[in-house]
C-alpha cells in the first residue's frame, strides 16, 4: 500500500495494467490530486482563517452550522452558488467574467510546481521558482482587468493599487528568492530541498526568509499590505461589482494565496519535506510539509488579524526605500560571503552535503552576515528615529512659542522651514 | 514534404494559431484593452513555442516580462485614459494598403526561409545539430568576458540611465528643495 503512494504506475502494472494504461492512469490521478486539492482546501482555509481571526480578536467566530461551525463554509457556497448574478451596466462582459477566473488559475497553476514529497511533485521543472514568479504575474492582471472591467471608479481605483503595490513588491519578492536559489545553484522546487539536507536556508539566511515572507504577503494583498481591497477607503477595491460565485472565485483565490505562499515559504526556506524518516517512507513529506506551512500559515493569519492597515504612500517608501535596499545589500554581501566560503574549502564536500556538521562552517559565516546586516539596519532605524523625534519635539516647541506670541506666527513658520 | 502528425506538431500547431490569432486582434480590435488582452494571448503563444524549443527559462522570461510587467504597464497606460478605450473614428485610411505591404513581406520571408530560391538557407544546408543549452549555459554565457559580458553590461548601463531619466523627467519641480 504504502508502495503504491510512492510509484502508482509500478503498482498498478504488478496489479495486471498495461504500462500505457498505467502510465496514464498516474498522470490522471496526480493532475486531479494537484487542481482538486488546493480547491478543496479552500473550504477548510475558510473556516480556519474565520475561527483563527475571531479568537485572535476575542470573538467565538462560526459556530451555528454544524459541530464548530465546521459546516459553515459549506452554507456559504451554497449562498454564493444561489446569489444572483449581477454584470453591471458598462461593464466589459468578456473580460469582467474572465478576470475571477483567471485569478484562481494563477494560484492553482502554483500548485503544479510544489514538491509535496521526494516523489510527489506536479513537475519538476528546471525553472521552477521563476515559474512561480510568471505564473503570480497573472494575478496581477486578473485583479487588474477586473477592477477596469467593472465600469466603477472604486473598482479602478482599487485595480491602480493593485498594479503599483503587486509589481513594487515582485521586485524584493525576487530578490529575495534569489539567495537560495544562488546558493543550491538551481531554480528546481525539488533541487531547493535537496540543497537543505543539511541546513534550512531559514537558519543560514534568516533575513531572505523574512524579506521573502513580508514581500509574498505583500503580493496576496493581505493586510497590512490590503490596500487593493482597503474597505474603509474604496469600498471593496477591485472587486466590489461581483457578487455570487464570481466574488467566491477571487475569495477563494486570495484564502488559497496566502496557503501556497506559506507552503512555498516552508519549501525554499525552510527544507520542504525534509524531516525524520522520509528517505524511508516518502510519504511522509507530506506530513512536514503540511507542518511547516501550517505554522507559516498561522503567522500570516496572525498578522492579519492583529496589523492595522498601512497607507498607501507608507506602503511604497516602505517597498522602495526599506525592502529594495535591503534586498540588494542582503544580495551582495550573501554573494560575497558565499564565493569567500567557496575559496576557503569551508563548503561541504559533495558526499556530505547531508551532514549537520559538515554544513556548520558554511552556514555559520552566512549568518553571520546576515545578523551584521539586520544589526546595522536597526541601528540605522534607532538613529533615524531619534531624528524624527527631535524634530516632532522642535516642532511641538514652535508650536507652543506660536501660542505665546501670536503676532510672530511669520517668523517662526520662517524659522520651522529653515530646520 | 511530409509532415508527420505528431503531439508536438499539434501542440506547435495550437501556439502558432495562438500567436497569429492575437497578433491580428491586436491590430483590428477597436478597443484598446481588448488590444492588449490580444497581445498577451500572442505572447502567451510565443511563451509555448519557446517551450517547444526546449527553451524554457525563456518561456518564463517571455511570461513574467512580457506580460508581467510591458502588457500591465501599458494595460495600466490605457486604463488612466479611458476616453480613449472606445475609438470611433479611423484616423486614417491606408489599412489596406499596409496590409498588402505587410503580407507581401511575409511572403517573401516564408519563401525564403522554406525554399533554397536565393542560395542554400540554414534550415535545407545543415542538419539542426542537437544543442542543449541549460539555463546554467545561458547564465554563463551573460558574464562570460570571451561572450556577451560587454554588452549584458552596456544594456545594464542604458536601462539604468533611461530609469534615471523617467524619474528625472516625472519629478515635480515644485517639491525640489
Amino acid at each position: 500500500m504504502v508502495g503504491c503512494i510512492s510509484d502508482l504506475s509500478a503498482c498498478l502494472i504488478d496489479a495486471g495494467i498495461g504500462p500505457g494504461l498505467a502510465g496514464f492512469l498516474e498522470t490522471l490521478v496526480g493532475t486531479l490530486i494537484v487542481t482538486l486539492l488546493p480547491l478543496t482546501l479552500v473550504i477548510i482555509l475558510v473556516w480556519i482563517e474565520r475561527k483563527y481571526s475571531a479568537r485572535v480578536q476575542d470573538r467565538v467566530g462560526p459556530n451555528r452550522v454544524g459541530p464548530f461551525g465546521l459546516l459553515q463554509p459549506a452554507a456559504d457556497a451554497v449562498k454564493m452558488i444561489t446569489k444572483e448574478d449581477i454584470t453591471p451596466a458598462g461593464a466589459d462582459r468578456i473580460v469582467y467574467n474572465i478576470a475571477p477566473i483567471l485569478s484562481a488559475l494563477s494560484v492553482i497553476l502554483i500548485w503544479a510546481v510544489i514538491p509535496f514529497s521526494p516523489v510527489h511533485i506536479g513537475v519538476d521543472l528546471s525553472i521552477g521558482v521563476l515559474y512561480f514568479f510568471a505564473v503570480g504575474s497573472v494575478g496581477a492582471l486578473a485583479v487588474m482587468l477586473g477592477g477596469w472591467s467593472s465600469n466603477n471608479k472604486y473598482a479602478l481605483l482599487g485595480a491602480f493599487r493593485v498594479v503599483a503595490q503587486l509589481i513594487s513588491y515582485e521586485v524584493p519578492n525576487i530578490l529575495a528568492a534569489l539567495m537560495p536559489v544562488m546558493i543550491a545553484g538551481t531554480l528546481s522546487m525539488q533541487g531547493l530541498v535537496h540543497a537543505q539536507a543539511g541546513m534550512w536556508f531559514a537558519i543560514s539566511l534568516p533575513l531572505s526568509a523574512l524579506l521573502f515572507f513580508i514581500s509574498s504577503i505583500a503580493e496576496v494583498g493581505r493586510t497590512p499590505f490590503d490596500l487593493l481591497e482597503a474597505e474603509s477607503e474604496i469600498v471593496a477595491g477591485f472587486n466590489i461589482e461581483y457578487s455570487g460565485m464570481k466574488f467566491g472565485l477571487f475569495m477563494a483565490g486570495e484564502f488559497l494565496h496566502v496557503l501556497t505562499i506559506a507552503i512555498l515559504t516552508a519549501v525554499i526556506f525552510f527544507g520542504g519535506w525534509l524531516g525524520p524518516g522520509v528517505q524511508e517512507v516518502p510519504a511522509l513529506g507530506w506530513l512536514w510539509l503540511a507542518i511547516k506551512s501550517t505554522i507559516l500559515y498561522l503567522l500570516a493569519l496572525h498578522m492579519r488579524s492583529t496589523l492595522p492597515r498601512v497607507r498607501i504612500d507608507q506602503l511604497m517608501s516602505f517597498n522602495w526605500k526599506f525592502l529594495v535596499p535591503l534586498s540588494l545589500v542582503n544580495i551582495i554581501v550573501v554573494a560575497f560571503l558565499f564565493k569567500l566560503v567557496q575559496e576557503l574549502g569551508l563548503t561541504p564536500a559533495a558526499d556530505e552535503t547531508t551532514n549537520i556538521i559538515a554544513n556548520l562552517p558554511q552556514t555559520f559565516i552566512l549568518l553571520l552576515g546576515n545578523l551584521a546586516i539586520i544589526g546595522g539596519v536597526l541601528v540605522y532605524l534607532r538613529g533615524l528615529g531619534r531624528e524624527q523625534r527631535l524634530a516632532n519635539e522642535m516642532a511641538a516647541a514652535v508650536d507652543e512659542d506660536v501660542e505665546h506670541h501670536p503676532h510672530h506666527d511669520e517668523e517662526v513658520a520662517a524659522a520651522a522651514v529653515a530646520d | 514534404m511530409n509532415i508527420e502528425i505528431t503531439f508536438e506538431t499539434i501542440t506547435f500547431a495550437i501556439f502558432g494559431v495562438l500567436t497569429l490569432a492575437g497578433g491580428i486582434g491586436v491590430v483590428t480590435t477597436r478597443n484598446l484593452i481588448h488590444a492588449a488582452l490580444y497581445l498577451i494571448v500572442s505572447l502567451f503563444g510565443v511563451a509555448g513555442i519557446f517551450i517547444l524549443l526546449a527553451a524554457p527559462f525563456l518561456a518564463a522570461i517571455q511570461v513574467l516580462v512580457y506580460i508581467g510587467a510591458i502588457a500591465i504597464l501599458i494595460i495600466f497606460g490605457v486604463m488612466l485614459t479611458r476616453g480613449m478605450t472606445h475609438l470611433p473614428e479611423r484616423f486614417n485610411r491606408q489599412g489596406g494598403l499596409a496590409a498588402v505591404v505587410v503580407i507581401g513581406g511575409f511572403v517573401v520571408l516564408l519563401v525564403g526561409v522554406i525554399l533554397p530560391v536565393w542560395g542554400p538557407n540554414g534550415a535545407v544546408a545543415a542538419e539542426a545539430q542537437p544543442i542543449f543549452m541549460t539555463t546554467r549555459d545561458l547564465g554563463i554565457a551573460l558574464v562570460d568576458k570571451e561572450q556577451f559580458v560587454l554588452p549584458f553590461e552596456v544594456a545594464s548601463v542604458l536601462l539604468t540611465a533611461a530609469m534615471v531619466g523617467a524619474i528625472a523627467i516625472a519629478r515635480d519641480d515644485e517639491s525640489r528643495d
